[in-house]
């Protein structure tokens, strides 16, 4: 119990610090937002409006009290940038609202996608006596975890888009019109996220079961005579599993975090391609309300993990 | 060997990558090539013939920018305005040619001293929701972009308006401060529906050809048929939508998978690899892009200095390389496109470089061994980047240092255009249908002047081209304008960019105008 009140403490903290952090940056970032709402040829006494609508005449210090309390009241404010209607701006917290679902539909489709392929992957590969199949596993793991996730975006498009027509490049649908046909056009991009991943995942468990292999419980389970499949499902494998586990936690945090990239080639409107076009056009609100999104998300997770750790190794917590 | 085994097997993956786009565009070619290619003659030899226009279908255009506001007068960036253009009118609104017509105004007359403006508005016009314009909208929608309903002007240009009258329900008389006969371009502002402006959940409500559905954040508009727009027989489309897409890469495999018919902005390059599959049509835009000097710099200060860049630059190759010929050269800063007071000065500098000629000017300003140069590029706009990488190579054989600082949009804005900071940079300037929008910025007082450009005679004679009410003695000063900045080299003016676009091979009817604008009204399918 103790022990998740210093959690929930430091991450209240590190919240904190990240938006006063980002506040920073934006003060000391070059652009002016009123300007990049109203452009070159508005006249100066509609900047001059803005700037005192928006609130930007204030010392800093006040500004971010302001917001800071509005955050913790449970208003998220306004976006500069995206208009609701003609008179209104976009809520902020509306304008995550609707992004959120694809970022996270996108994340969870390639977390299935990377656990469904990598572990059997993994088991196989570690398995594997044939020198050949190993030095194939071996080069297409490497190739894909090293192409970059753009130009895989790329070929994948080109690959079952264009050339296979499994799908129409760039003709997403959203989940309020379509489930169905917004998930079939989701797999694509979630199998760009998760090539790269799911090669890294097979990977990392290949080389832990490996090792959990040359243990001494290993050459004791086969003595007492339990047969090769009874050693590899009973007992390698969940400690082979330890390590894993953390590496599929800092995936999570990360895919859920917004893929951005992948979000850019597919044209998905997700978390990740707002925070990029939302820092371009100095839209403080969002930003602010997505790093802080970002890094509850990351900082969860970990917790998670962490107490996952626990429960699947009782040795960690009696330490 | 593990090493050398990957490298390998990653050459022969991107040569099968590199070979399959080549394959497929191969056949692309032979199945479709000729077909294609007689619709872009036929449709750039003849837009007016229209044949057999269908009635109905939709289109998706391709956008890049999200737009900034659904209110048509607080809306400034282009990207925006040329989507909003098809879901409002003003009184007049700009024809193919550069010229006006009217639209909500049937009439209209000025009188002799160029004070007051009457108007007489169309019978039978109504707005998206069905209710008539009335002179009441009207002085609404004069009232708010001139400031005077609340004393914030919207739109600088109609600050000028003075009084706003309701004659009868048909008629609005209109005075303003000070004569000027390009005054008459501002009433393009946005018609709307009186108090619709302050009404909290409004939805955009104009006169246009299309309706407006819905806006979500980053993905884009829907329009709709407006079925009782007032010329007759327009639009043929039932709905047009405009799709963000914010990489030119992602544009390319959406044209090819055709999830998009129309795509706007084109690169050379782009056009290239399209132009089998689609009809590429291409005009000169109404931009201004030049190597931007600022005069304020203790180098560039000197005249000379300015005229060996000018003389450096091969506006020619420059062309060739970035805009495949299709660019239109300038000297200064005026547009061809306005015909009437547009002076060709191109022979001041030449369209090919002078090396002799601006090394002799760099001698005698006293830097015969050249000088550093940095070029502030926005780094968003891939043609000034191609643009300032052809010219920083034209003047390292001048012997200039030039030195490419590309810069985010927003800092641009900031350092160069609000704080003016910097030394030289290469951007543009999109014009509106007036002479004077272009030229008014460089008066040594303007707030809009970012080149820092000081004439006492240029100042002299703008008051007087803005003043002028005969349209002869007007292009006189304006083409006096021009030659004035042409031969300070108040900056290196390059050219006006080409506007290449995509359209597919089953849609007819693009228009290009003028102004920046996408009019999907006249599109139909074939």
């Amino acid at each position: 119990m103790k022990y998740v009140v210093k959690k929930f403490i430091t991450l209240i903290m590190t919240l904190f610090l990240v938006s006063v952090a980002a506040f920073l940056a934006f003060q000391i970032i070059p652009g002016d937002v009123v300007t990049s709402i109203v452009g070159m040829e508005a006249p100066p006494e509609r900047a001059e409006q803005l700037r005192e609508e928006l609130g930007l005449n204030d010392p800093p210090l006040v500004r971010y009290v302001k917001w800071a309390s509005g955050v913790i009241r449970g208003d998220f404010g306004r976006s500069y940038r995206y208009a609701k209607n003609m008179n209104e701006m976009m809520p902020v917290k509306e304008l995550i609202g609707d992004k959120l679902p694809v970022t996270l539909w996108l994340a969870a489709l390639s977390f299935v996608l990377i656990v469904l392929v990598s572990i059997p992957l993994g088991v196989v590969w570690a398995r594997a006596g044939n020198r050949y199949l190993d030095a194939a596993l071996n080069c297409l793991t490497q190739i894909s975890m090293a192409v970059p996730s753009f130009f895989l975006g790329v070929l994948v498009t080109y690959l079952f888009g264009i050339i296979l027509k499994l799908f129409a490049p760039g003709g997403y649908v959203s989940y309020r019109d379509d489930f169905g046909k917004f998930i079939g056009y989701l797999l694509f991009p979630a199998l760009s996220v998760a090539i790269p991943k799911i090669a890294m995942t097979a990977r990392f468990l290949r080389n832990s079961l490996l090792t959990e292999m040359q243990s001494d419980y290993v050459r004791t389970a086969y003595s007492k005579g339990c047969t090769k499949r009874r050693v590899m499902y009973g007992h390698v494998l969940r400690n082979a599993l330890m390590p894993v586990v953390t590496f599929l936690g800092m995936i999570i945090a990360e895919i859920v975090a917004g893929s951005i990239v992948v979000e850019q080639v597919f044209g998905l409107p997700g978390i990740g391609r707002l925070l990029i076009s939302s820092i371009n056009t100095r839209d403080f609100p969002v930003v602010e309300i997505l790093i802080l999104y970002i890094t509850f998300v990351v900082i969860v997770v970990y917790f998670l993990v962490d107490i996952l750790y626990r429960v699947i190794d009782p040795r960690i917590s009696e330490k | 060997m593990k090493k050398k085994l990957f490298s390998l097997f990653l050459s022969a993956l991107l040569t099968m990558a590199v070979l399959g786009g080549c394959g497929s565009d191969g056949t692309g070619e032979s199945s479709e090539n000729n077909p294609s290619k007689e619709t872009v003659e036929s449709s750039q030899s003849g837009t007016e013939v229209v044949e057999h226009p269908q009635y109905g279908g939709s289109v998706v255009v391709g956008i890049q920018q999200d737009i900034d506001s659904l209110d048509p007068h607080k809306a400034t960036a282009a990207g925006t305005k040329e989507i909003l253009f098809n879901v409002f009118e003003g009184l007049v609104k700009p024809d193919k040619n550069g010229d006006l017509m009217k639209a909500l105004a049937s009439d209209y007359t000025v009188s002799e001293d160029g004070l007051v403006y009457t108007f007489t508005l169309r019978e039978g016009v109504t707005f998206h929701n069905g209710s008539p314009v009335t002179a009441n909208d009207v002085k609404y929608s004069l009232d708010r972009c001139s400031g005077l309903l609340d004393g914030t002007p919207l739109i600088s240009s109609l600050s000028v308006l003075t009084e706003v009258n309701i004659i009868d329900d048909k008629t609005v008389q209109v005075t303003v401060a000070k004569p000027n006969t390009e005054l008459i371009y501002s009433f393009v502002a946005a018609i709307i529906p009186a108090g619709s402006g302050e009404d909290e959940n409004a939805s955009p409500i104009g006169t246009g050809p299309f309706s407006f559905v819905s806006y979500t954040p980053q993905v884009g508009v829907s329009l709709k048929k407006n079925e009782n727009y007032w010329q007759a027989g327009l639009p043929y489309l039932d709905e047009v939508n405009f799709k963000i897409i914010n990489s030119a890469e992602t544009a390319l495999m959406e044209l090819q998978g055709e999830t998009i018919q129309v795509y706007p902005y084109l690169t050379d390059s782009q056009a290239e690899e399209l132009k089998n599959k689609f009809q590429i049509l291409s005009h000169p835009s109404n931009v201004v892009q030049a190597l931007y000097l600022n005069n304020a710099d203790p180098v560039l200060s000197d005249v000379r200095i300015r005229q060996a860049i000018c003389y450096a630059i091969d506006k020619g190759m420059l062309n060739e390389f970035v805009a495949g010929g299709n660019g239109g050269l300038i000297s200064s800063a005026m547009l061809p496109t306005l015909t009437t007071y547009y002076v060709d000065l191109n022979d001041t500098y030449g369209n090919s470089a002078n090396i002799e000629k601006a090394k002799q000017l760099m001698t005698e300003a006293g830097y015969p061994d050249g000088f550093d140069l940095e070029i502030t590029v926005p780094s968003n706009y891939e043609f000034h980047m191609q643009t300032a990488e052809v010219i920083a190579e034209q003047l390292k054989a001048a012997g200039i240092r030039a030195k490419i600082n590309p810069v985010e949009w927003n800092t641009w804005l900031q350092d160069c255009y609000t704080d003016r900071k910097y030394q030289s940079t290469i951007s543009g300037v999109t014009s509106d249908m007036t002479p004077g929008y272009l030229t008014n910025r460089f008066q040594s007082t303007s707030k809009k002047n970012f080149i820092n450009y000081s004439n006492p005679e240029y100042d002299e004679v703008y008051l007087k081209a803005a003043a002028a009410l005969d349209t002869a003695e007007k292009a006189g000063y304006y083409k006096q304008l021009q030659k004035i900045i042409c031969d300070d080299a108040g900056s290196a003016f390059l050219q006006a960019p080409p506007l290449t676009v995509a359209v597919s091979p089953k849609l007819e009817g693009y228009v290009f105008y003028p102004v920046y604008v996408q009019d999907m009204s006249t599109i139909y399918y074939k």
